[in-house]
């Protein structure tokens, strides 16, 4: 039995506020009426309603939402795909070297992937775009994706597969009907790391973007250079409630799943 | 033949997007800076066959590399991002301890909510994370109001444009790396070696610092790595929080390349970042393998 | 020859090393332990026995400190220990799971509770080194927990909570973890080593085969309160209630009305069976309930009517458990109870007397079942 102490419950108040209350202030400051953004004068929405105003501010969140939906796509076939070729293909040539790539992603700094990337790009002669930040999100976002279903497939019970195999699957079969449903968890976290990965990402996509497209963390970092604005903290306000909504859900959806099996298996103990 | 296809598509992938790109990053570093397009020379051209390729290879030195060395700007960048990262990994961990020994000893039922808790911040946007020290930091901002308010101080803090606002900064957006690992360490721990300790004649503090904090220690490492790893080659916090005589080589590299345009120098400073990298990049893997041999 | 023999809880005159007065412990509205008040004396191996949740080990963690008394005070050497928190309390706990520092040697683990005592280095070398001896550990000394086997861990625990020299030495499951072979060899090691340092030893477990062994005195626990607490021996031979008998071996309860006749009573369990007789001294009303406590060992089984004894039954044979040197038979009677019926297995298995489906009679003499009130 753990209680809080007072050192404890110290620690975590101050901790969190720590933690919170930026966020906390920037949204109670984003409903300003004033321009002036630290100065409070009333309540009001009138930034939400110049936000929605804002072309330049829409287009780019469109841009956004298209590379991030399709790059943590490609990222998390590419990031499942590596995943099994790490855990399950045994040796191959080359095979550390797969790996290295696989991690080294991870820990190199963004402005160096965004340097060699662009590099790439203008070697080869593509146009920057909507697709050159769709294809540098998808490389940097499969490493993640890939380390989160490896850590899955490592615990994954392989006399799962063996029995499908003796049952009469193809391996095809064995990983569509009984792999992929017990992994799934892992793979939809992998799709949602590499979709916020690629929503927040600044740095590659100032490198990779060309004038075509803008997205939305580039325009938002050319305003706040200038320093604070009340539109941006609308926008911010915005962006936190949409996270905070879909974790706040995701961790609901499966607290209830568990509490359902917990309960399930007591009933099931009892019969 | 199947396993032949699930290994090529992402191996190409990441050859092609990965490691073809940093050959390039490397070769332009030892290419020299041309008024041109693209801005260097030489450039590849095969047409011209096995001469093009020697007179390529002819052309390659390592002037950038000594540019570096020649113009302070850069070792002294090199050595502040050090200096900055090591201050703020520890500051980093003196904040994240307490929080994730608290996490650990909290009954139960509270636990997964404060996890959400630590980990939500890691979802939102690292851009406006950052974003909202402004609005505190800045000379009229709110922290400077409050203090002014409570008759602390008179004059308005320089907190703005300044290493302590990168130093907060950093440790803000980088806690709850430091946290996690040292949360899982600290609440995988027996309870029993505690009281085993007190049993022993230990007081709660002589618990703490013979038992807890050195099985904390694998926690402690990997989390100091977590935060330290990515601090150097930041760029948004000293861009955003930190002042012009912040110098971090994220934010040189940035420049060199945005402002001045010089892809050779651009280039060979992400060399070597990536070289001073290797070092704790290595020991961080180490300290990994280490615990899960301990533990397997 | 009695002075040799170990029974301080049957002098008057001795006194005990630990008193137990009147202790409750709560947790919300759960009682773990219920009003009890027992003593433990010096030198003794006491065990608690009792299934999980009966409160052996609220009692022990008590002892150590980790828990206190709601009501009642807990007396150690004639003080009480209430106010004594755990790291000042002259009584150490061997873990469950050992709890051994894994960072630390085998050698510092050992050294960690007399470092806290501020001996001097020498000192502290001295008593490892015993204790090394002590528990055949001379070879470990350097190894880190990981690098020693599971048997060798339980030595080092134990090694490590008797090198402070403690009044009390608790034990709370200590040979869980070891295999069924291993254990049984630690168990007499625990003995020797209980005798050669002559602590008081309180053990904890479940298994009742382990406490009959160590302990001079077993108390079995339930709900909280302990329902007899008695040398192996009489616990199993003179159980006081049907928890007891029913908790410690194998046993058969045949429940009836008791009528007073001779030195004991008859009891009738059962519409068309004769009455069964057995001595006791206990006090019933005639027609009240009681219940018979017979030990498979002690009835006989035989094809044709023993002429001998008084408690005789007829039944089917429903059942044979065979455990090689020994069969136990369960018998079925016309009334529905099935008694059980141990037999060494003398001969051959193909010339056993009895099969299934036999019919057979079962016997035991006036002495062998223990009568309790049900």
């Amino acid at each position: 039995m753990r209680r809080f102490t007072w050192f404890n419950a110290t620690s975590l108040t101050l901790g969190f506020a720590f933690l919170y209350l930026p966020m906390v202030i920037l949204i109670v400051y984003s409903f300003n009426a004033s321009e002036l953004v630290t100065v409070w004068a009333g309540f009001s929405t009138r930034w939400y309603g110049e936000l929605l105003q804002n072309e330049a501010f829409l287009d780019a969140a469109w841009v956004t939402i298209q590379v991030a939906v399709i790059s943590s796509t490609i990222a998390t076939v590419l990031g499942t795909m590596a995943a099994y070729v790490l855990v399950r293909a045994g040796r191959f040539a080359g095979r550390t070297l797969f790996s290295g790539m696989i991690y080294a992603p991870l820990v190199m700094p963004e402005v160096i992937t965004g340097l060699s990337l662009l590099l790439l790009f203008i070697g080869i002669g593509l146009d920057r775009g909507v697709l050159t930040i769709i294809l540098a999100h998808t490389t940097f976002s499969m490493c993640y994706v890939s380390v989160v279903v490896s850590s899955r497939l490592v615990s994954f019970d392989r006399s799962l597969e063996e029995a499908a195999l003796d049952l009469g699957c193809t391996s095809m079969e064995a990983f569509r009907l009984v792999t992929l449903p017990i992994i799934a968890p892992a793979v939809i976290s992998g799709w949602l790391l590499a979709f916020t990965l690629s929503l927040d990402d600044l740095v590659i996509a100032s490198f990779t973007a060309g004038p075509s497209a803008t997205t939305l963390p580039i325009k938002i970092w050319s305003s706040i250079r200038l320093g604070v604005s009340p539109e941006i903290n609308a926008l911010s306000t915005l962006l936190i409630a949409i996270v905070a909504v879909g974790v706040i859900t995701a961790s609901l959806v499966t607290k209830r799943a568990a509490l359902r099996q917990e309960a399930e298996e007591r009933a099931a103990e009892r019969a | 033949m199947r396993r032949l296809a699930l290994i090529a598509v992402p191996y190409l992938w990441l050859l092609a997007l990965f490691l073809v790109p940093f050959i390039i990053v490397l070769k332009i570093s030892l290419s020299d800076y041309a008024l041109s397009i693209p801005p260097y020379s030489p450039t590849l051209d095969l047409s011209t066959g096995w001469q093009g390729i020697k007179s390529f290879f002819g052309a390659l030195d390592f002037e950038n590399f000594t540019f570096l060395t020649t113009d302070d700007l850069y070792w002294k960048a090199y050595l502040s991002s050090v200096k900055i990262a090591v201050v703020a990994t520890l500051c980093t961990l003196l904040v994240g301890y307490p929080i994730a020994y608290g996490m650990a000893n909290a009954p139960d039922h509270w636990r997964p909510t404060l996890m959400m808790l630590v980990i939500l911040p890691f979802w939102t946007s690292f851009l406006i994370r950052v974003y909202s020290w402004m609005g505190i930091l800045s000379t009229e901002g709110y922290l400077n109001q409050l203090l002014i308010g409570m008759g602390l101080i008179s004059e308005p803090l320089m907190i703005l444009n300044t290493n302590t606002a990168v130093y907060i900064g950093i440790v803000y957006t980088y806690l709850p790396f430091m946290i996690l690992p040292i949360y899982a360490t600290l609440e995988r721990m027996d309870a029993s070696l505690l009281e085993a300790a007190e049993d022993l004649g230990c007081s709660r503090m002589q618990a703490f610092w013979l038992v807890t904090f050195p099985l904390s220690r694998n926690g402690i490492i990997a989390g100091c790595f977590l935060v330290f790893i990515p601090t150097i080659g930041e760029f948004v916090i000293p861009a955003l929080l930190g002042g012009s005589d912040t110098l971090m080589i994220g934010k040189v590299l940035w420049e060199e390349f945005f402002n001045n345009r010089d892809w050779p120098v651009a280039s060979a400073v992400a060399v070597i970042l990536l070289l001073i990298l290797i070092i704790p990049i290595i020991l961080f893997q180490r300290n990994e393998q280490k615990q899960r041999e301990a533990e397997g | 020859m009695s002075q040799t023999v170990f029974e301080p809880w049957n002098d008057p005159d001795a006194k005990p090393l630990i008193q137990f007065k009147g202790v409750t412990k709560r947790f919300g509205d759960f009682t773990a332990i219920d009003d009890q008040t027992f003593d433990i004396y010096e030198r003794e191996f006491f065990a608690l026995l009792g299934p999980s949740g009966c409160g052996k080990t609220t009692m022990m963690r008590m002892l150590a400190g980790f828990e206190a008394p709601t009501e009642g005070t807990i007396w150690l050497d004639g003080q009480d220990i209430a106010p004594i928190p755990p790291n000042k309390r002259a009584v150490n706990m061997m873990f469950q799971s050992y709890a051994l520092f894994p960072h630390l040697s085998v050698w510092d683990n050992i050294a960690f509770g007399l470092k806290r005592d501020g001996l001097p280095r020498d000192a502290i070398g001295d008593r490892v080194a015993e204790m090394l001896k002590l528990t055949r550990l001379e070879k470990f000394a350097k190894r880190k927990p990981h690098q020693i086997s599971g048997g060798q861990r339980q030595r080092v625990a134990l090694a490590r909570s008797l090198a402070k020299a403690p009044k009390l030495l608790l034990l709370d499951e200590p040979l869980g973890a070891l295999d069924a072979k291993l254990r049984q060899d630690t168990q007499f090691e625990l003995m020797d080593i209980q005798e050669t340092t002559g602590t008081t030893f309180v053990i904890v477990t479940h298994d009742q085969e382990e406490a009959m062994t160590v302990a001079s005195r077993v108390a079995v626990m339930d709900d909280g309160r302990i329902m007899q607490a008695d040398t192996p021996a009489n616990i199993y031979e003179m159980p006081n209630s049907v928890y007891v008998a029913d908790f410690i071996g194998d046993v058969t309860i045949l429940e009836g009305t008791a009528t007073r006749s001779g030195n004991g009573y008859d009891i009738t369990f059962a519409e068309g069976q004769p009455s069964l007789h057995a001595e006791s001294e206990i006090a019933l009303t005639d027609g009240s309930r009681a219940a018979l406590a017979i030990r498979p060992e002690k009835v006989s089984i035989s094809a044709e009517r023993p002429e001998d004894k008084r408690n005789a039954l007829q039944g089917k044979i429903l059942d044979i458990a065979y455990l090689g040197n020994l069969s136990t038979y369960h018998v079925e009677l016309p009334s529905g109870q099935i008694v059980k019926a141990q037999a060494a297995n003398t001969r051959r298995l193909s010339r056993r007397s009895f099969t299934w489906e036999d019919e057979v009679w079962i016997s035991w003499t006036d002495t062998a079942a223990v009568l309790l009130e049900a």
